[in-house]
């Protein structure tokens, strides 16, 4: 058992939600001027107004939309940079960085895979996602983000046939806007923090799912996310509602090749779950996590949280991060409907000199109110890692209870691993418990494992798996097969 | 089949073992015994491959192969099988998944082809009778909450499965109940063949009742100080050993 330790409500919420102070940004000018070159799909580095309005006309958006981008893009200016996560890293040049870039096909987008740039399709295959394969195989919808345009979306025959909403949030905001506008921002507000505020001004697409009332969703929905041209920041957003009764199992999966400049990665995720809905998020994160020395890798800081807004309604995070030089991602649950419930489940790994502090936050408003957090992390190498949770027992939430169990394993001598948990009671009626382990790989385990014919190296992997088991449990059956394969591959190496 | 001759190991700079000469041949059963502290579980630790011990001087041979060449899993493709004093839990490692790496790395080694998840479960199951080893304990994380007894019962279990040719058995007999030991010593007397040797280390004459070791051998110090056949056994069980300690004193 650690000690938790109970803080003020303000301690994680304003370090999470950012302070404010006008500075640099607000007075800073840009100077270079703003090179109007539509052919090229790819905007010059760069942030200002100019660049935002070049995005939303860009991708046809109706004025609200665009209002709604600079009044985030102004407030953003306002705020700055959190530096309160337990992570190390050079200051972003936001200035250097490009905030559209569309892949080179020059159709607006296929209608079917065959109409896919083979190039990318084939690189797919490479990364053992095959999306032919996909199709036939587990019945998964793939929605490939590639740079930040939709270039693929399948079977979306069989589920307009259910009633379910799937395309790229571009799309949405053309064909559904009252929906698009209904729910945009209602979960993380534009100025909610640094980097939602930014995303908001500068997010070119993502996924938009609408499952209406009653209907459960015929098959998981899955996107694959993807970086490639360089330099360019990904801000994707994407946004699940489920009407009341309705349930969805989506499946983001990400990875990225090598490249030597450090790339910002800064995704906003509403969920929204009306009466008796339940969405289950499963996000397998393998980004460029940088080389031996620190050099290179992606900054993934990531806003997801759901809104449990309907009475016995179910939110499900499963997160395999692995990848990524930094992370920075608290997948939250606001428990505002009565007999909400709230779940997070958690396997991160850091190795070489990679940093991740994640956790979540699980703000209990409604009566018997139940959240679960399981979250295990692993460093090995010279990784770093932290757990940062938020428990927030709010007044009205009679009977709400809270389990909680964070473990660490340590792999080699020069890692670290660290827990934060903040714990907020305001209703004596709450349950809290709270379980936490710091482990070892131990000699005598490796050494058994060997007396009976495993190699050092599988006997790590076995190790890892089985300390992760209670959270790959939770993934779907096809995902948990490529997360184990993925400890597999993001161990190699990381004994002896 | 396995020679040791003049074995020298340290732990954390400390001479454990002293000069070690034994040889053991195929089909027999060795058991030795000795004070707390005297340096069996570091010789089985040795033999195994564990890493912390080192070896300053003398060497083990095994089939004609210097084993202390060997990595811990190669000795264990070659047939050698360690049962733990004290095994290791692992947490959320299936016992039969373990298992099944474990078998099949060996065929692998032996270029046989693996068993598929069907012929696995099937000789698993034949084994944990012959152990009477209940089946939930084959879908159980490995030792994880076992008893005492049921982890060494595990052991021998595993012992079956893997069909070792030289099988170290470090003092299996304590923490089993009465039954328990009736029921795993049959299980070893059992897998005895003429091919497979077993070295079982052990305080009480009690084991040596249901499995006769052909050869004993009192450890003390480091060294072999006496062997004999089963007698000798029954010999310490009344007067300890005080008096071979005597005896290799006056000796020397
Ligand atoms: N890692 C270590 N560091 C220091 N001393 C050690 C270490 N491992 C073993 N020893 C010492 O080596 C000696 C022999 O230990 P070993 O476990 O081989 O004894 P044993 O004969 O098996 O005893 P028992 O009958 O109690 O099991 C003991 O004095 C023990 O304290
Ligand atoms: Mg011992």
């Amino acid at each position: 058992m650690s000690d938790v330790k109970p803080t003020t409500k303000q301690e994680i919420v304003s370090g999470i939600e950012s302070d404010i102070k006008p500075e640099e940004f607000a007075n800073q000018e840009y100077e270079a001027g703003f090179v109007t070159d539509i052919d090229a799909d790819t905007l010059p580095p760069g942030l200002n107004e100019d660049v935002i309005r070049h995005i939303s006309a860009k991708k046809d958006e109706p004025e609200w939309l665009l209002n709604w981008r600079l009044e985030a893009f102004r407030h953003w200016l306002t705020m700055t940079e959190p530096h309160w996560a337990h992570v190390q890293y050079p200051p972003i040049d936001f200035q250097s960085i490009s905030y559209y870039s569309a892949p080179k096909s020059k159709e607006d987008g296929p209608k079917s895979l065959d109409e896919v740039d083979p190039k990318l399709v084939e690189t797919y295959e490479k990364l053992g996602i095959p999306l032919r394969e996909q199709e036939m195989l587990a019945g998964v919808a793939v929605d490939a983000v590639f740079d930040s345009v939709s270039v693929a979306t399948t079977f979306k025959g069989k589920l307009k046939e259910a009633g379910v909403i799937f395309c790229p949030i571009s799309e949405a905001v053309r064909e559904y806007p009252e929906l698009v506008r209904q729910y945009l921002g209602t979960v993380v507000p534009t100025g909610d923090n640094f980097y939602a505020a930014l995303n908001s001004a500068v997010f070119t697409d993502g996924s938009f799912v609408y499952i209406p009332k009653g209907v459960r969703c015929p098959m998981e929905l899955s996107t694959y996310f993807r970086i490639n041209a360089m330099n360019t920041g990904q801000f994707e957003r994407t946004m699940i509602i489920a009407d009341e009764g309705a349930y969805v199992s989506y499946l983001e999966g990400c990875t990225a090749p090598q490249r030597d400049e450090n790339q910002l990665h800064a995704a906003v995720v509403e969920l929204v779950a009306m009466d008796d809905a339940q969405i289950k998020y499963s996000t397998v994160q393998n980004w460029y996590p940088g080389d031996e020395n620190g050099v290179g890798g992606i900054y993934n800081f990531v806003t997801k949280r759901a809104d449990c807004r309907g009475d016995r309604s179910k939110v499900s995070w499963t997160q395999v991060e692995t990848g990524s030089a930094i992370t920075w991602k608290y997948p939250s649950c606001v428990l505002r409907g009565d007999d909400s419930v709230g779940e997070f489940y958690s396997v991160a790994l850091t190795k070489m000199r990679q940093e991740a502090d994640t956790g979540t936050k699980m703000i209990h408003i409604g009566k018997r109110t139940k959240s679960t957090i399981v979250s295990k992390g692993i460093a090995a190498g010279h990784g770093n890692q932290s757990y940062r949770g938020l428990v927030n027992i709010g007044k009205g939430a009679d009977g709400a209870r809270n389990y909680t169990q964070c473990d660490s394993l340590l792999i080699g001598d020069s890692c670290g691993a660290h827990t934060f948990p903040y714990v907020v009671v305001k209703n004596q009626t709450a349950t809290m418990e709270h379980e936490a382990t710091t482990s070892k790989i131990g000699e005598d385990q490796l050494f058994y494992c060997q007396s009976r014919g495993i190699s050092e190296e599988d006997a790590v992997n076995m190790i890892v798996n089985g300390f992760c088991k209670d959270v790959f449990n939770e993934l779907p059956m096809e995902f948990a097969v490529e997360a184990n394969r993925l400890m597999e591959v993001s161990l190699e190496g990381a004994v002896g | 089949m396995l020679k040791i001759e003049n074995l020298h190991a340290s732990v954390a700079g400390k001479e454990i073992l002293k000069g070690i000469n034994l040889t053991i041949g195929a089909g027999e059963v060795h058991a030795i015994m000795g004070p707390n502290g005297s340096g069996k579980s570091t010789l089985a630790n040795v033999i195994a491959g564990r890493d912390g011990y080192e070896v300053t001087a003398g060497s083990v041979t095994y089939h004609g192969k210097d084993l202390l060449a060997m990595k811990p899993e190669e000795r264990a493709w070659e047939g050698v099988f360690l049962a733990f004093q004290y095994p290791v839990e692992i947490p959320g490692v299936n016992n039969t998944y373990m298992l099944k790496a474990g078998v099949n790395a060996k065929r692998k080694h032996q270029g046989e082809q693996e068993l598929d998840a069907m012929e696995f479960m099937q000789m698993i199951r034949e084994k944990a009778k012959l152990v009477e080893l209940d089946q939930s304990f084959l879908s159980r994380g490995v030792n994880e909450g076992f008893s005492g007894g049921e982890k060494k019962r595990n052991e021998i279990f595993q012992m079956a499965v893997l069909e070792p040719s030289l099988a170290l058995l470090d003092e299996t007999d304590s923490g089993l109940d009465i039954d328990a030991l009736r029921v795993v010593a049959q299980g070893v007397n059992a897998l005895r063949n003429a091919e497979r040797s077993i070295v079982m280390v052990t305080h009480y004459q009690r084991l040596l009742d249901y499995i006769e070791p052909d050869f004993v051998h009192v450890l003390a110090d480091g060294k072999i100080l006496k062997s004999g056949d089963k007698h000798l056994a029954m010999e310490l069980e009344e007067r300890g050993y005080d008096w071979v300690k005597d005896e290799a004193a006056a000796a020397v």
